[in-house]
């Protein structure tokens, strides 16, 4: 399984990932930079990512607490998300993610 | 040794960098070994990242501690070390790091704070936190001069068009504050909803309605000016073409972020940002500095609270060798030491 993510410099990495790990944990895992910082508590905005049109339907709605934490994000738009605050599962074999901007 | 102020210049054995837990335990083991301590941080107050990230949040892995919040561990990790009566300087920053003619460090913080020690314990953590910076081309000419991340002086914003943006407590505050003196406030949030004191946004919402502010519902895209001097912001609006609002200053409240800043040019050897350390001793690259907590790297890592506190016992049993040269080191047990004892001042209490 894995999930793509698209660094800040637009190129694409295919990471492995793996069932109940955020989607944080899988990209730092997966040797690409994010800060992070709080660990993936939802006590920051550093690993804002852009969910995929396509995907979008497949998460979960983001918490309260997740939709707060991102005004401490950039550029937040409809696709925004913490990527610490999406488990990855096997429905989300092939999810697409692009980091960004407060994320590295 | 014995501590002493001379005019402006603060003399101790050990200035711990950071006040976050692993920091704060330091100063119990050093006060264990008869170190005296001084500690800088950034933040108005102690716990680091337990302070400013996760107060609310619990923690369940401190040994013995099944659960307890951020605020929680920093308050008994303030009453632990009461006892070796720490100083603390709160609200600076650690900025330079200078050998004296005797042999000792000098640390000098950004608000001119000057501390002599012989020993540097360095437990900053993710590094200094510090506002987080719009990610727009060119907003780092413009900062200090027309665009700020903090409010030294309200005078200078008097009769001004500003524009405030963010959603939190800081950006409300100083719309308030501010309304009252500048020419016109704007406040640029990504959404209607805001996360600080209700009170706050009751007076915010009643302004707007007064007719005595705007409120913008947008995302900051870029700005615009010359010469250090904004002229205006672009917003973009929700499925609308970014548009500009002219303004003389911007006031950006996004929260904080965690750089490691100075302590980047002590002279202290760096491995991708992580201070390299001695795992018997937790010192650095240079003798008499140490690294704990967070900060450091060493083979096996793991960036925990609790590897902060043993890295902080170790690390006091080398210091004790440096600050009292002249005394064996005794290993003793709180449980059984009248000597610790009396140090904590539970002496009677225990017997």
């Amino acid at each position: 399984m894995r999930v793509i993510c698209t660094d800040m410099d637009g190129k694409d990495h295919e990471l492995q990932a793996t069932e109940e790990w955020s989607v944080m944990e899988i990209i730092r895992e997966g040797g690409i930079p994010i800060l992070a910082q709080c660990g993936g508590s939802c006590a920051c905005a550093t690993c804002h990512v852009y969910v995929d049109a396509a995907w979008k339907a497949k998460l979960p709605e983001p918490s309260e607490e997740e939709v707060g934490m991102l005004d401490g994000a950039f550029d937040v738009t409809a696709d925004s998300r913490l990527a610490c605050q999406i488990i990855f599962n096997k429905e989300l074999d092939g999810l697409k993610v692009k980091l960004g901007p407060g994320s590295v | 040794m014995t501590e002493s102020t001379t005019q402006n210049l603060l003399k101790t054995d050990a200035i711990i960098i950071g006040a976050g837990p692993v920091g704060l335990f330091a100063v119990f083991e050093l006060g264990l070994n008869d170190i005296k301590c001084h500690l800088i941080d950034i933040l108005d107050r102690p716990g680091g990242q337990c302070a400013e990230l996760y107060p609310e949040k619990p923690i369940y892995d401190i040994p013995a501690v099944p659960v307890c919040t951020g605020t929680e561990l920093t308050e008994r990790l303030l009453e632990q070390i009461n006892p070796f009566h720490p100083h603390f300087h709160f609200g600076q920053m650690a900025e330079k790091l200078e050998k004296t003619p005797d042999g000792k460090w000098r640390v000098t913080t950004d608000l001119g704070t000057v501390i002599e020690a012989g020993l540097v314990v360095v437990a900053a953590g993710g590094g200094s936190f510090v506002p987080k910076r719009p990610p727009i081309k060119g907003i780092e000419t413009f900062e200090g001069k027309s665009v700020f991340y903090s409010v030294r002086k309200m005078e200078q914003f008097r009769e001004k068009h500003i524009v405030i943006a963010g959603g939190g407590d800081s950006a409300l505050d100083w719309v308030i504050n501010l309304q009252p003196i500048a020419k016109r406030v704007t406040l640029v949030h990504r959404r209607d909803e805001f996360r600080a004191a209700p009170d706050s946004v009751l007076k915010m919402r009643a302004l707007v309605s007064e007719g005595a502010m705007d409120l913008k519902i947008a995302n900051l895209s870029s700005i615009v000016g010359t010469d250090g001097q904004i002229s205006g912001v672009m917003l973009q609006e929700d499925g609308k073409t970014p548009h500009e609002l002219a303004c003389d200053n911007l006031l950006a409240f996004y929260g904080l972020t965690m750089k490691l800043g100075p302590v980047a040019h002590f002279g202290i050897n760096l491995h991708e940002n992580l201070i390299p350390v001695d795992t018997a001793t937790f010192e650095t690259s240079v003798p008499t500095i140490f690294a704990i907590g967070d900060i450091n790297s060493y083979p096996g890592k793991m960036k925990l609270i609790l590897s902060g506190f043993h890295e902080a016992a170790l690390m006091a049993k080398k210091a004790f060798a440096y600050v009292h040269p002249d005394r064996r080191y005794r290993f003793q047990y709180t449980t059984s030491s009248s000597d610790l004892q009396s140090k904590l001042g539970v002496a009677d209490a225990a017997e």
